[in-house]
């Protein structure tokens, strides 16, 4: 457990020594605000609506967290694996697993802080608007955002050690990730089991037809935790067969 | 400490080491000598746990390093040859950071513990990027101290060092053999004679040989040799020296030397000076020469290259 933690609190750390954290944290907050202004900008001259927290949700999304979570945790492995330092951690009494949850924790709660940054939203648009914004739909965006992100984190990480190049594992865990949203197009298609197969695998209908419209199912949350589980498990099978080689 | 018996790793259809045994024991430092690519680093990486063997087995501190890898990282330090760092910590965190995953104890205090052992205190802030590459192997070494391992496990610990740092280096891994069972790579062979109590020297996969570099040496040329260098005429004096017991084949080299062999083990030298002086003869140099290392190296891992064969001929011969 310590040892997850102290491996956690490096990568966490990692971020802000370098600049990626301000830029993202940055990005991320330009673009959620300037949409969010917009919003309320059209509302105040129309009056014909009332802004609402959806349009940030989708925006944190797509296309924020699908490109960033894949930029954020292509290094992890891969580049301890090119810089040889993966040779310290292996030698090190940590074991496989142990390493890629701690390298997921520290990504995962990278972005936890960004989004706990983004709390100023809601906030400033409760103030703006009467009676206020849906509490609810509130807490089901975000548990969503955070399920979505603890999966494509991981995903993420997982990718990282499969290879020795970053832009490799950016490009492949992007690939992943476009592919887990494309595959509920063909539920269009067909119809029956088939169709509610490829509409349970989509990532993206677990969030935008649940938790952004402020429903908070089991299923959903059941797939997001159980994509996690199966990435971070086939990361530290990854690592490991890794020694074999 | 170390124990390794019939260990085997094969890369796909490429064997690494083959079947290869040998013991260490508790506070020895043992050299590990071979050309590149004769199965040092691979047989390192097993016994610090970072790659399974494809068969055998290997023992460190009565620990298994496949079935108890944990328990056998736990006493091992370990040096990899590139020195892999975080350029982007300081040295003090990256150090603080190692100490933590080892589970050591006041990781604070150690840390800076071995920062004094390597000679770095005062470079503890500085970035590990801006370090020259001394001073970096010299904050791998401080990490692989970190734990007080029983067992340190060096691969190729002077590389890339200037002589100055050489030096260091080499006092160091002394001074750290005194307290722990050192194994250490290398290639440069005086390193291997001046630090290590005993070698094993490797090749394409197999240990060739494993002795201390005196008996290497004896066992090789099958005895010890010692020249004298005098003054006058050296021929004269070859009889006197030849009637001492045990001393054997008695030849002057040149005018003013004269060189003889005695079985290892028999020191000769105090007789031979003696003889020398009460010839009245000025003794102005008395050493024991010897192979040195390389030759014994080369010798050793020199492809046998096989005698033109009778046979085939003949073979011809008789269509």
């Amino acid at each position: 457990m310590n040892n997850i933690w102290i491996i956690a609190c490096r990568e966490y750390k990692h971020f802000f020594i370098n600049p990626i954290a301000y830029v993202l944290i940055v990005v991320f907050l330009l673009t959620l605000g300037g949409f969010l202004y917009l919003d309320i900008a059209f509302a105040a001259q129309t009056q014909q609506f009332t802004p609402n927290l959806q349009r940030t949700f989708q925006l944190f999304v797509f296309p924020l967290l699908f490109l960033a979570a894949p930029a954020i945790t292509m290094r992890s492995i891969a580049e301890e694996n090119r810089q040889g330092t993966l040779e310290l951690l292996l030698t090190a009494p940590v074991t496989d697993w142990q390493l890629i949850i701690g390298k997921w924790l520290g990504s995962f709660f990278f972005f936890l802080t960004i989004i706990a940054i983004t709390l100023i939203y809601p906030i400033i648009l409760n103030n703006l608007i009467t009676p206020g914004i849906d509490q609810g739909l509130m807490l089901s965006g975000y548990l969503g955002i955070i399920l979505m992100t603890a999966a494509l984190t991981a995903i993420g990480v997982c990718v990282s050690s499969f290879f020795s190049h970053q832009l490799a594992a950016f490009f492949a865990s992007l690939g992943v990730v476009i592919l887990l949203w494309v595959i509920g197009s063909p539920a269009q298609l067909t119809t029956g089991s088939t169709a509610d197969i490829f509409r349970y695998l989509s990532i993206t209908d677990h969030f935008y037809q649940v938790f952004m419209i402020g429903i908070i199912k089991l299923d959903s949350i059941l797939y997001y935790l159980s994509l996690t589980t199966l990435a971070l498990f086939l990361g530290s099978v990854s690592v490991e067969t890794r020694r074999w080689r | 400490m170390i124990k390794v018996s019939k260990l085997t790793k094969e890369y796909g259809t490429r064997t690494a080491i083959s079947e290869i045994d040998f013991h260490i024991k508790s506070g020895e430092i043992v050299g590990f000598l071979g050309p590149n690519g004769a199965g040092k680093t691979t047989t390192m990486r097993i016994l610090t746990g970072y790659t399974p063997p494809t068969s055998g087995k290997a023992e460190i501190g009565g620990y298994d390093v496949i079935d108890q890898s944990l328990e056998t990282r736990r006493i091992v330090g370990y040096l990899p040859e590139t020195v892999p760092l975080y350029p982007d910590m300081t040295v003090f965190e990256f150090l603080m950071f190692m100490a933590q995953l080892r589970g050591t104890p006041n990781p604070e205090d150690r840390v800076d513990d071995v920062l004094e052992m390597v000679h770095m205190e005062d470079r503890a802030e500085g970035y590990i990027g801006n370090l020259s590459k001394g001073l970096r192997q010299r904050v791998g070494l401080a990490q692989a101290l970190l734990h007080h391992p029983r067992v340190l496990i060096l691969d190729e610990p002077t590389i890339g060092l200037d002589p100055a740092q050489i030096i260091e280096v080499r006092n160091l891994i002394r001074e750290i053999g005194k307290e722990h069972t050192v194994l250490l790579s290398t290639h440069i062979l005086p390193e291997a004679q001046q630090v290590c109590d005993r070698v094993l020297i490797i090749n394409k996969g197999r240990i060739v040989a494993e002795d201390t570099t005196e008996r290497l040496q004896a066992r090789l040329t099958g005895a010890q040799r010692t020249q004298l260098r005098l003054r006058g005429n050296a021929a004269d004096l070859v009889p006197k020296i030849a009637s001492i017991p045990g001393v054997t084949n008695v030849v002057s080299k040149t005018d003013d030397t004269i060189e003889f062999e005695s079985a290892p083990g028999q020191d000769m030298r105090a007789e031979a000076a003696r003889r020398v002086v009460q010839a009245n003869y000025d003794l102005l140099e008395l050493q024991p020469t010897g192979m040195s290392l390389e030759e014994i190296f080369l010798q050793l891992t020199q492809d046998e290259v096989a005698p033109p064969s009778i046979d085939d001929t003949a073979v011809v011969e008789s269509f």
